[in-house]
């Protein structure tokens, strides 16, 4: 149907277009992520990361253009939240994804739980899993935290490991974390950019929003810039350090691009 | 050397204890009868007094069941006392103008049918139209009273003959009545204590064990974490607002069946309902509740006030003890549960060492990042 070979990009987004009503929030986007790349979203606040975000995980609708998931067409007419789970999309928020006052291992498998006759849930094989996806998948080594922990005995960092941690186990052709290390010390952005490179090794792909781009450039392989609804800059890890990168944000931070135009 | 060993176990034990769900309550429960064993010796060390409790506190307790699930969510009911009331009218009027045999049948499918109905539309209301639980059950509270009372014209209807009905005997019949024990006849286990008792390890699994439960736990926990897992929040709540209703129905019709006869006043037991829930460690906030805490709260509040009365002291003491003992329990969870009691028994280890190795007290910081906190 489609003349992409499946699983050579794990997300293209191809003239991608929002309108709100006249304001035109997102213009020409046009993203590719490969399958096993960690692609770093930056811009500045307003900049419209969380619109593509919004778009890719199914919370808007886009205006024009199209959606590819691991090479297939997205129907963007029926897109939801729950399709882009169906898709392999997962998506870690900096603040809504785990209960609280849950036991970890039902934070894991909360909305596709492993269920018995009449919808009881297997609790020992939910523990189990969880145990496993703890220790093997995301390398968890918290202090005396186990599945039947609290999630509020988590630091901030752990939380979201858990969180990519469940991304991974489900298969995830893509984990979106949005804005992962807000209001975050450094030791615990430390974990998170370490569960980070566990995607990497797990092979699946990764879009990374932030505006912190010290955090940024120690994962991505790519950075996508974005200014004012649209791709500024797409920039290989390779070609640029972190100083250059840097001076490249602030100019657009201060205006100085538009003067050039 | 010694005291470490023992304090490391002091500190196992306790932590492992607190994992019991509904301990401290049980054990309050407990210490109230031992309390009355004491002060009322000639009531509370007769079976009568408890076979008593067992007839009174299961319609209450039903209703807690529900009401611990809705509080769990982050909601509160407070109508079911209507459905209580009006679930009764339903039963007793089928009774009396339906087929005496097959009436009560009916009139038990007619009674469940209306407590699932209040319970819908307090769930539509809530869930759909966006009204706060507290208002919405508060309305239905008073609309459907108003609707019982006018349906039943203010009168109470008397179930003549209902004593002999087979159903009668199934829900709230007596076990091994007028058996001699110690001497004494023996007045009969009101079934209605078992069947609660059953509805209680059911809605234990429906809410520990069950994907509904899991869903109004992280419901009421945080609802915009529970929507980004894929739980339909919403629909969630219509049921859960159901079951209550169906649950305070099956309270109302084991009521009227057991006193044989309809009052517009019953089931007026809104507070000490609410407050056997709280006193059992469900929590106000959400998220996190107990049927095993619901379960031994209802029976101390239940027994509270004739205990009481059976110790014989002033009438006027009655209402103080029973909030002593309420504000009693809420503390004693507030410090056990969520594991405080092992946070607790971890200072009183940080205590003992420090006292035995004469250690100062900035070098005891074995996790300075969790001191951060």
């Amino acid at each position: 149907m489609t003349e992409h070979r499946p699983h050579e990009f794990a997300l293209q987004m191809v003239n991608i277009e929002k309108y709100f009503g006249p304001v035109a929030a997102l213009r020409n986007i046009n993203i590719q992520v490969g399958r096993n790349e960690i692609v770093g979203l930056i811009g500045d606040n307003g900049a419209g990361k969380s619109t593509i975000v919004k778009i890719l995980t199914g919370v808007y609708r886009p205006s024009s253009g199209e959606l590819y998931i691991a090479g297939r067409k997205v129907d963007l007419s029926t897109y939801s939240v729950r399709k882009a789970h169906e898709y392999g999309i997962e998506t870690v928020y900096q603040d809504k994804s785990l209960g609280e006052k849950q036991a970890l291992w039902r934070n894991f498998f909360v909305g596709r739980q492993i269920t018995r006759r009449f919808g009881f849930i297997d609790v020992k094989k939910e523990k189990e899993l969880a145990n496993e996806i703890m220790l093997n998948t995301i390398g968890f080594r918290g202090r005396g935290i186990t599945v039947d922990s609290k999630v509020s005995k988590l630091s901030g960092g752990e939380r979201q490991g858990i969180a990519i941690g469940r991304a991974m186990h489900f298969e995830a052709e893509l984990i979106v974390l949005d804005e992962p290390t807000v209001a975050l010390s450094l030791k615990e952005v430390q974990k998170v950019i370490s569960f980070v490179h566990k995607i990497k090794e797990g092979g699946k792909a990764c879009v990374y929003i932030s505006h912190a781009i010290h955090d940024v450039y120690e994962v991505a392989d790519r950075f996508v810039i974005v200014d004012r609804g649209e791709v500024v800059g797409n920039i290989r890890r390779s070609d640029v350090t972190l100083k250059e990168l840097d001076e490249f944000l602030l100019g657009y931070a201060h205006g100085l691009k538009d003067k050039q135009e | 050397m010694t005291t470490q060993s023992s304090t490391n176990r002091l500190r196992s034990l306790t932590a492992s204890l607190s994992k019991v769900e509904g301990l401290p309550i049980a054990l309050v429960l407990v210490v109230v009868f031992v309390a009355f064993m004491i002060t009322a010796p000639t009531v509370f060390l007769k079976p009568g007094i408890y076979m008593s409790f067992f007839e009174t506190i299961p319609p209450m307790l039903i209703c807690g069941l529900g009401l611990t699930l809705v509080i769990t969510a982050g909601e509160i009911d407070l109508s079911f006392p209507a459905v209580v009331a009006l679930s009764g009218l339903a039963l007793a009027w089928s009774y009396r103008n339906l087929d005496p045999i097959w009436g009560p049948y009916v009139g038990i499918v007619v009674a469940l049918a209306a407590g699932a109905l209040v319970g819908y539309t307090n769930g539509i209301l809530v869930a759909r139209l966006g009204v706060p639980s507290i208002m919405a059950t508060l309305a239905a509270q008073f609309f459907w009273y108003g609707i019982t009372i006018l349906l039943a014209g203010g009168l109470q209807v008397a179930l003549v003959g209902i004593k002999d009905h087979f159903l009668h005997e199934l829900l709230v019949g007596r076990l091994f009545r007028g058996q001699v024990i110690g001497g004494q006849n023996f007045p009969g286990l009101p079934v209605q204590a078992l069947w609660a008792t059953a509805l209680a390890v059911l809605m234990w699994f429906i809410l520990n064990r069950h994907t509904f439960g899991e869903a109004v736990s992280f419901i009421g926990d945080n609802a915009d974490v529970a929507r980004v897992m894929g739980i339909n929040v919403e629909r969630t709540r219509v049921q859960l607002f159901t079951l209550q209703g169906v649950m305070a129905a099956i309270a109302g019709i084991l009521l009227t069946l057991d006193i044989g006869v309809f009052y517009p006043t019953q089931g007026n037991y809104l507070l000490p309902v609410m407050a056997g829930v709280f006193v059992g460690g469900t929590s106000i906030a959400g998220g996190a509740g107990s049927i095993v805490g619901t379960y031994f709260g209802m029976y101390i509040i239940g027994s509270l006030e004739a205990g009481v009365v059976a110790t014989t002291i002033s009438g006027y003491w009655v209402r103080v003890v029973e909030g002593a003992v309420m504000a009693g329990v809420v503390v004693l969870n507030a410090i056990m549960g969520e594991g405080r009691l092992a946070a607790l028994s971890e200072r009183f280890r940080h205590w003992s060492t420090r006292e035995q190795r004469s250690i100062p007290a900035h070098m005891t910081m074995e996790k300075p990042d969790e001191v951060l906190k």
